[in-house]
């Protein structure tokens, strides 16, 4: 098989790093990873500029009382990562978990300017080409293998946990080990560790971690500290209590819309509405005396009046007229843009200009001999991200530097963008990350702290900028609309030989539209296709739709051969046992087989996304047309789940994401705009419409993979799916809601 | 469990006019007293100011969160006199002079936590943790309407508190798990108790 790849190698990033240890104020030993002095490049050297006074990245310290402090480079945005990562250090280095304490990379001096960036690169790991990007100033691509201080991709456990965690904790025990044998004087390897203590069973000695520290930190540490066996964790594979959950339930968890500063005022802003357009006037005069109000700043492409309240300001706003030029862009309609859509993937298949993602066998040749060629073209809409949280950020400059207060999945990106914004160096920028409330991809695009920055530019006092949900909705970062053409070959027993698939526009990861399934003859190709909306990772990203389109058609070919869809896909799956073990498990969890109630469907899908093969399997129940979502059984393997109840909690909640934008999820644009608002005209999933979701994992010991994306991908088609098994339906475009299911057997018709 | 697929052509992209506020008058010269969590605070402010804005921003009460502005999403819930109300579109006027209860004060002064939030910690709930507060104030109210609630009483009750973590299904659990410790207190305490 030809895997045509428009991106470059990844670079290869050679060990400059190594492990170090060092005692601080008060006894306290701290132990990390750093860049080896005097051998930076000139890619990391910008990052680590201003730093020299710290020489290595903390991520652990033992204090004289015993106690462990982990520290996590990464934003906590509700998928458990501060405590997942804890567990993975801590089980090198056989803490006491209840002796624990978890900190996040606070704004401290030892962390300034991106240490943390050079604890990441410790790892035995392909240094991800987005990141050189990153530190030569592009915008980082968030959907390849991430880590540094960026959360996103479904990565913290798989990079920062393997490399460096890990890493960490098992040289510092090695270490710890080697002060004891030596003060006690036996034989380093008949010590053991539990529970931040260290025995020599033989003479009857036990003693704390911290009473070895301080000599700990004298010793060399190991370049390659041996990791643990599987069969030696103790706390990986448990699931303790998420440390970051009291703060969560008692009001008293800080989001970035919690910051507040001495002196702060409030801002509110109103952006063009056309996606491109601009200020064109506004009469300021108009609001200047209305209660509170004090400064009215032009952004060019946006407004933005400052008060004394947010909800003086949001008056203000509202009543402040304002006019804005739409760069022709108002042109644009929805119906317009998918019929733009059709017309390249038609240009480019006559012309043969489309893009190569897959070319195996000969797909044209298979398609020719087939005994029946199947055919459908599926589409999909933009969505919008629409976190809890609005878009907010919090910006005071003062003294030539900028200081920001918000939830970022890339305080790196923000930090740099902002210092272009106002032309300042780098350094003067310093980002106070605060927990997400909600991210999904949303935030890590710095638009908000930008226009944040531009603000407190204009001012002497600090601002908090705070988006309406109404801002939030028109002027997100979106996923991509798409439509998806198929044809699939069967031979005369109903087997897939060929598969041909051409959509517009790629974005990552680039192997999204890949399929697991044994098919000879393969060609997936695509066509660009631009708009003027702003693209954005959404959750899972080209995962999202591909899913959708190639676990719906997959289907399609089932239902042409005339074979149930599980088993279908068992046989194509035949040489893919990760793949089979998963499909199974929600197969059987779910009662595949086994006769449903009248009015009701069963759909099943798979799809690995992040290095985590994930299945799932849907009951639906259709009865005069309303649709009802009963359960879903879901099984994951994601090679080893570090914290079980959290991997269950991220395919609840990759689940119930998807399925939002699979039943509701549709932002349409309008004369150049985006069309909804707010949540009465773009919903939500709701309590009572939220099925049941059950979770099976299966630990492979396969390299591990990512949690917080991949429950996402497969729910949409095993929705679908399963309404087409209760009603005959099937649905080819998204969301769900457009479609009457009032209407019973569409099954004979859908066979091309 | 029922999801409307209905949709009536040619009508799907209607925008709905958002509720336009009042002009503001200029000058307030009125100073509003509110009752939160036990303690009274006097604020010069427009008396149409959302109570939500009041809380956060003139009392620095923040773990009620703004969401929607527009009673969609509930993460502004807080209890007025023990019912459960949008504090995003409640003028302070309103709620001058009543008993407001905010997450920070839901928990009693013996033990902390209220069942609710107790149960949220056992059931590990949260994720981003940003619309819980709303969930727990909803799930509070209704406990206390109804102690041992129905699936049909937790969807009707709840459904107006958006999660976008999806964490309904710990939540159900988690108000099932509380309702039970709230009963067994009772139980223990007598029925007077």
């Amino acid at each position: 098989m030809r895997w045509k790849s428009k991106r470059g190698p990844m670079g290869k990033w050679s060990r400059r790093a190594f492990i170090t240890s060092g005692i601080a104020a008060g006894g306290v030993v701290v132990f990390g990873v750093a860049i080896r002095r005097g051998n930076r490049t000139d890619k990391v050297r910008s990052l680590i500029a201003g730093a020299n006074d710290a020489l290595f990245d903390i991520w652990l310290k033992i204090s004289p009382d015993n106690s462990v402090t982990v520290i996590v480079p990464h934003a906590e945005m509700g998928q458990g990562v501060h405590t997942t990562l804890a567990m993975m250090l801590a089980d090198e280095l056989d803490a006491d978990w209840s002796k624990v304490s978890i900190l996040e990379a606070p704004s401290h001096k030892e962390f300034a300017n991106y240490a943390l960036a050079k604890g990441y690169a410790a790892g035995n790991v392909d240094f991800p080409a987005w990141l050189i990007d990153t530190v030569d100033g592009f915008f980082f691509r968030a959907t390849q293998v991430m880590g540094l201080q960026i959360t996103g991709g479904s990565t913290s456990v798989k990079t920062t946990g393997q490399f460096a965690m890990r890493v960490t904790g098992a040289a510092a025990r090695a270490v710890l080990l080697e002060a004891a044998a030596e003060k006690w004087q036996v034989p380093v390897n008949q010590l053991s560790t539990r529970d931040s203590m260290i025995s020599h069973h033989a003479s009857n000695l036990t003693a704390t971690f911290a009473s070895f520290a301080v000599a700990a930190a004298r010793i060399r540490l190991p370049a390659k500290p041996v990791l643990k066996r599987s069969d030696q964790l103790r706390i990986m594979g448990t699931s303790p209590p998420r440390t970051d959950i009291p703060a969560k339930v008692d009001g008293s968890a800080m989001f970035g819309i919690d910051a507040s500063l001495p002196g702060m005022k409030y801002a509110a802003i109103r952006a063009a509405p056309v996606f491109g357009g601009a200020v064109a006037s506004y009469d300021a005069a108009s609001v200047q005396d209305m209660p509170g109000v004090r400064k009215v700043i032009n952004l060019d492409d946006a407004v933005a009046v400052v008060a004394d309240g947010y909800w003086q300001a949001r008056q203000a706003l509202d009543r402040l007229h304002v006019e804005f030029d739409d760069a022709g862009n108002s042109r644009w309609e929805q119906s317009g843009i998918y019929r733009q859509f059709a017309d390249d993937l038609d240009k480019s298949a006559a012309a043969g200009s489309e893009e190569i993602d897959v070319e195996a066998g000969d797909a044209a040749t298979g398609l020719r001999d087939a005994s029946t060629v199947v055919t459908a073209e599926y589409r999909v809409p933009y969505l919008a991200h629409s976190p809890m949280e609005p878009m907010n950020c919090t910006a005071w400059v003062h003294d030539d530097q900028c200081e920001l207060w918000l939830g970022t999945q890339n305080p790196l990106g923000f930090a740099r963008d902002v210092s272009n914004a106002l032309d300042i160096d780098l350094e003067k920028v310093t980002v106070h990350n605060q927990y997400l409330g909600g991210g999904f991809g949303r935030r890590a695009f710095s638009d908000i702290a930008v226009q944040a920055a531009r603000v407190a530019a204009d001012v002497h006092y600090p601002v908090k900028l705070v988006w309406s949900r109404e801002e939030d909705t028109r002027h997100d970062h979106y996923r991509q609309a798409s439509i998806s053409r198929f044809r699939g070959g069967l031979d005369a027993s109903g087997n897939a030989v060929a598969w041909h698939n051409h959509y517009v526009n790629k974005h990552d990861p680039e192997e999204a539209p890949h399929i697991p399934y044994a098919i000879d003859n393969q060609r997936i190709v695509y066509t660009e296709s631009s708009t003027h909306v702003p693209w954005g990772f959404w959750r899972s990203v080209d995962h999202s739709l591909h899913a959708f389109f190639t676990e719906s058609f997959i289907d399609e070919m089932a239902v042409a051969a005339g074979r149930d869809p599980y088993e279908y896909r068992r046989e194509l799956l035949a040489d893919q046992p990760r793949f089979l073990a998963v499909l199974d498990l929600a197969a059987s969890k779910a009662g595949w087989g086994q006769p449903l109630a009248k009015n009701s469907g069963r759909g099943i899908s798979i799809h690995r996304s992040f290095g985590t093969i994930v299945a799932e399997v849907v009951d639906v129940e259709v009865i005069a047309g309303e649709l009802s979502v009963k359960r879903v059984v879901c099984a994951v393997d994601a090679g080893f789940a570090v914290h079980p109840d959290g991997m269950a909690a991220q395919m609840e909640s990759g689940i119930a994401y998807g399925m939002t934008a699979a039943l509701y999820g549709e932002i349409s644009i309008r004369h150049g705009a985006v069309a909804q608002s707010n949540f009465h005209d773009y919903p939500m999933l709701r309590m009572d419409k939220a099925p049941l979701v059950e979770t099976h994992i299966i630990n492979s010991g396969e390299a591990l993979g990512g949690a917080g994306e991949p429950g996402t991908p497969p729910i949409a088609p095993a929705l679908t799916n399963a309404i087409y098994d209760a009603t005959g339906l099937r649905i080819r475009e998204l969301p769900v809601r457009l479609h009457d299911l009032g209407q019973t057997d569409h099954r004979e018709s859908d066979i091309a | 469990m029922l999801i409307s697929l209905r949709h009536s052509s040619g009508q799907r992209h209607v925008i709905r006019r958002l509720p336009h506020c009042e002009p503001l008058e200029y000058g307030y010269n009125t100073m509003i007293t509110v009752h939160i969590n036990g303690s009274s605070h006097s604020i010069d402010v427009d008396p149409k100011t959302p109570l939500l804005w009041v809380i956060r921003d003139y009392i620095g009460l923040t773990g009620t969160k703004f969401g929607c502005g527009i009673a969609q999403c509930g993460a502004c819930t807080v209890h007025l006199d023990g019912s459960p109300v949008r504090s995003c579109v409640l003028p302070v006027q309103v709620a001058a002079g009543k008993e407001i209860t905010t997450i920070e004060g839901l928990g009693n002064n013996h033990d902390g936590l209220h069942p609710v939030q107790q149960a949220w910690i056992e059931e590990q709930v949260p994720q981003c943790g940003y619309c819980q507060s709303g969930q727990i104030m909803a799930a509070a109210a209704l406990l206390k309407d109804k102690p041992l609630p129905t699936d049909a009483d937790i969807d009707s009750a709840m459904a107006g508190i958006i999660c976008r973590c999806g964490t309904y299904p710990r939540i159900r659990k988690g108000i099932k798990r509380a309702a039970h410790a709230i009963n067994a207190l009772e139980v223990e305490a007598g029925p007077d108790g």
